[in-house]
């Protein structure tokens, strides 16, 4: 059976799982009719024109996997940012697992999407918020919506701020033979809140996997939300990442996505800027290898006057991998004197290597600077002669000037141990070890 | 004297098109419509060879089976194929030999385009061959032009003339089926300009076409197709104005240019169509497709100026298929009130060391909206390929819109891209700082919008960089001094 309609027949048994009188049942049902009508997006869709999902879509993938697949701790520790202490919450299979997770409520609330569904306590913010900035349009988000049960939910009332940060591991441990999970999660930042994510998606086995997460970020005023977004599954996993960002005023999300593993990867990052004197970024850092293919789309939808918005994303391109960047900005217009930044780099260091890349203005107000700056390239031979000549072998050499190019994109990590943990993932990626951090 | 931003907008608004005028020659025009016969009525009309005949009948089938494209930024109501009459000459035909022969009529209204053909051959040095609703009726500096073995001619004579040289080429860049318009142009295309240069000749004038759209209902579908055989070298100008009128009418051109090994092609557009009145209402709607096959050490280079149309529709494209071959584009677009604009380049990298440039310049007005869209691809062999593209955007007031849709895609990895975009508006300061040198606000908007498009301007032959300023200047007037 074709996914689509495996899903689609399967929403049925999965509504009667949860609760029917759930105030979200509507939106659900909504949801899947969307996906029905418009199926998986083909590369008939401008947006979809780089990556197509057919391969995936021939896949018998699972999608109610089974509740009971522990692990234990010490064979995942790599996987969590052990050097800090943070709140975790993590899921295997798309099952919260509560031994190896550390939620609270003091103060703040870092849980669980299900009990926010499900809790009379929650009603409200969840009438308020869910499924509010997430697209209706979109078939994937549909799907995502349709099915949307487990995820993390963070609250961060009015002026707070978590003490530690905060991880959202999703764990799929091959106990399927293909496994299907759509993660929902919901991001709250109360006015004047500031809080700290890091999500991570890691597949334990060969076995394939495919991630539809769909992300809600509300960012009310003056908040400072920062997300990053550790992709660096092995070559059977494959994620659909959609997430959307509501700000406010005065508000500053960063988004920071490293991708670096993976079979498919497709990131969908959407800012709505709501206000006035918001501050949207989004970097990335991507390397890829072997026959990966990852495909950035960001939109940065400036609505209201005297905001900013900022975009670099760096690509190193290998082997047979494929690189898509498309970013998006739309300046409406009311949006005065928006200043809106994009820049996107990437280096091709094979043959079989390809980027497709698309930086796309829509400007409809006058007195605004937008400016988008694109380059494909090579490492420059001279300055890797330079650094030759002055004993550095020619591999290491590579990767300093790899670095070099990547670091702009590194400096505004506000997490050091997560910094580091990323040099390492980047020298292990470039095959070298410099013995110093950058 | 005090004058803002403000009041030039008003004046820019209430500016009525200078052109508009309508001359009353006997035409001889086909019903309305399109079929079959209609497109073979057309070829016998031109009294072409049955391989022509042929092929436009293959066009035309593959242009019923089509669908009209509708991934553009823009929005039109589409016209009605069937309510267009696809054929218009004007009457008296005779082959003239100097310009007392030539319809007094017609030199009239040459000449209140500006253009005296006796001012232009003799000052400029230009031949220029006048297609007045498709037909040819005046062909000057033949003869100077024959000496070099170069043909300069209209299409239709090229068929019947040198039949080897058009079926060879004719749909080679772009094929009868390469798009709608492409289809619809290679089924019904009246007349238009055909130059061929020898091996290793230089052509010694700039070579020029002036087109005219005239019959009211008329769709004017020009084919153009320039041949520049090894080593030759030409420069050819392309300008247009049309008639005020209120319904909207259609041009579907196609332009080809081959430029063989070591050859250069020089293109060169000024393009100033009815853009419809304050309101939006009439235009011409123009969707061209235009595109170079470079062959090795080739270079075409695109210079075009884009002031006029309702809806324009147009990406000037560079095959650089030989290796060391170069492509050029070099735009400026502009639009004020309802005008639309949708218009770029593709440089399609396949030989090696091959290098393209991609300069556009838009500059939006009134309710416009302005989009440049593009396509750099290297392909997996092309060593060594380089690009530069730059496209910058100027908004004046707070109701028209910029857009960029650059495509970039990349298969070989010793290849160089460099994409750039800037929008934005003039900047108070800049006006500031020439008010504080008594430079008066009309004239400071003037010199920054020069200043902008001077890149643009520079490309364009000596002749035709005084007739783009003109046209700027009726397109802004007011912020052009």
């Amino acid at each position: 059976m074709e996914l689509k309609d495996k899903l689609v027949s399967s929403f049925m048994a999965f509504e009667n799982t949860v609760d029917l009188d759930s105030p979200i049942h509507e939106i659900r049902s909504e949801a899947i009719k969307n996906f029905e009508n418009k199926g998986f997006p083909t590369k008939k869709d401008e947006a979809w024109k780089y990556t197509s999902l057919n391969s995936l879509r021939k896949i018998d993938f699972s999608i109610f996997p089974k509740a009971d697949n522990a692990i234990e701790y010490k064979d995942v520790k790599k996987y969590f940012l052990h050097e800090i202490d943070t709140y975790k919450i993590v899921f295997i299979d798309g099952i919260y697992s509560s031994f190896l997770s550390e939620t609270t409520h003091d103060g703040v609330d870092v849980c669980l999407m299900s009990s926010a569904l499900t809790k009379p306590m929650y009603k409200q913010i969840i009438e308020l918020y869910f499924n509010k900035v997430a697209s209706k349009d979109e078939s994937l988000t549909s799907l995502n919506t349709a099915f949307s049960r487990e995820g993390a939910y963070i609250y961060i009332p009015k002026g707070k701020m978590p003490k530690k940060p905060i991880e959202i591991i999703n764990f799929a441990t091959g106990n399927e033979a293909s496994l299907m999970i759509q993660p929902r999660n919901l991001v709250i930042a109360e006015e004047n809140a500031e809080l700290q994510i890091i999500e991570r998606h890691q597949s334990l086995t060969s076995n394939a996997v495919l991630t539809n997460s769909v992300t809600e970020i509300f960012a009310a005023k003056d908040a400072i939300v920062d997300y990053y977004k550790v992709q660096n599954d092995n070559a059977d996993a494959s994620l659909i990442d959609n997430t959307y960002i509501d700000q406010k005023g005065n508000s500053a999300v960063k988004v920071h996505t490293f991708s670096f593993g993976g079979k498919l990867i497709r990131n969908n990052l959407n800012f709505f800027q709501n206000g006035e004197h918001i501050d949207s970024t989004m970097k990335g850092v991507t390397i890829l290898g072997e026959k990966q293919h990852v495909d950035h789309h960001t939109l940065v939808h400036h609505i209201e006057p005297n905001c900013e918005s900022h975009q670099d994303y760096k690509g190193i391109y290998g082997e047979k991998s494929t690189g898509v960047f498309n970013g998006k900005i739309i300046v409406e217009k009311l949006a005065q004197k928006t200043n809106a930044f994009q820049q996107n780099n990437n280096i091709l260091i094979s043959d079989k290597a390809s980027i497709n890349t698309k930086p796309q203005l829509e400007i409809f107000a006058d007195d605004v600077k937008c400016s988008h700056g694109c380059t494909i390239g090579q490492l420059d031979e001279d300055a890797l002669f330079y650094l030759q000549s002055r004993g550095i072998p020619k591999k290491e050499a590579r990767a300093l000037l790899m670095y070099a190019f990547a670091n702009n994109v590194l400096e505004s990590v506000r997490i050091p141990e997560l910094k580091t943990r990323i040099n390492k993932l980047i020298a292990k990626k470039l095959g070298v070890n410099l013995g110093f951090d950058l | 004297m005090a004058y803002t931003e403000e009041e030039l907008k008003k004046e820019l608004e209430t500016k009525e098109y200078e052109y508009g005028f309508y001359t009353d020659i006997e035409s001889d025009t086909f019903p309305n419509g399109l079929s079959e016969e209609i497109v073979v009525a057309i070829s016998k009309k031109k009294e072409e060879p049955e391989w022509m005949t042929e092929w436009r009948l293959e066009a035309y089938r593959t242009w019923v089976q089509m669908e009209e494209p509708e991934w553009a930024n823009v929005n039109y109501e589409k016209p009605d194929f069937q309510a267009i009459s696809y054929y218009s000459a004007p009457n008296k035909k005779p082959k003239y030999n100097s310009l007392d022969e030539v319809d007094p009529e017609l030199l009239d209204t040459f000449k209140k385009l500006g253009i005296s053909l006796d001012e232009q051959k003799k000052l400029a040095g230009v031949a220029v061959d006048i297609v007045m609703d498709s037909v040819s009726v005046a062909t000057t500096f033949k003869k100077t032009l024959a000496e070099k073995g170069i043909i300069f001619c209209s299409i239709s004579e090229a068929i019947k003339e040198h039949p080897e040289l058009v079926k060879k080429y004719i749909g080679s860049i772009v094929p009868q089926k390469d798009n709608f318009y492409a289809a619809l142009n290679s089924a019904v295309f009246s007349d238009g300009s055909f130059c061929y240069i020898p091996k290793g000749v230089r052509c010694p004038m700039e070579l020029s076409t002036y087109f005219r759209i005239n019959q009211a209902g008329t769709g004017q579908f020009e084919r153009t197709l320039v041949i520049a055989d090894e080593g030759s070298y030409v420069s050819y100008l392309e300008g247009c104005t049309a008639p005020s009128r209120d319904e909207n009418q259609l041009h579907a051109a196609v332009v080809e240019l081959i430029a063989l090994d070591d050859a250069e092609i020089k293109y060169s557009t000024v393009q100033n169509w009815f853009p419809g009145n304050k309101e939006g209402k009439g235009g011409v709607f123009n969707f061209v497709t235009k595109r170079g096959l470079c062959e090795k050490n080739a270079k075409i280079s695109w210079t075009q100026v884009e002031t006029g149309s309702a809806v324009t529709w147009k990406y000037p494209s560079c095959v650089l298929k030989g290796n060391n071959s170069i492509g050029e584009f070099y735009s400026i677009a502009v639009t004020n009130n309802f005008q639309q604009a949708d218009t770029g380049t593709k440089m399609i990298h396949i030989g090696k060391n091959t290098k393209s440039t991609i300069i556009s310049k838009g500059i939006s007005a009134g309710k416009s909206q302005n989009s440049y869209r593009g396509l750099v691809q290297v392909n997996s062999k092309a060593e060594n390929a380089r690009n530069f593209s730059q496209c910058d955007s100027l908004l004046m007031g707070n109701e028209c819109g910029a857009h960029t849709f650059p495509y970039i895609e990349a298969k070989n990895k010793s290849a160089q891209i460099e994409h750039e975009a800037t929008t934005s508006k003039i900047g108070e300061d800049q006006i500031f700082y020439c008010n504080q040198r008594g430079i008066d606000t009309e004239k400071a908007i003037a010199l920054i919008v020069n200043g902008f498009s001077k890149e643009v301007l520079n490309k364009l032959p000596m002749e035709f960089a005084v007739e783009a300023q003109k046209l700027l200047e009726i397109s802004l007037e007011g912020s052009v001094g």
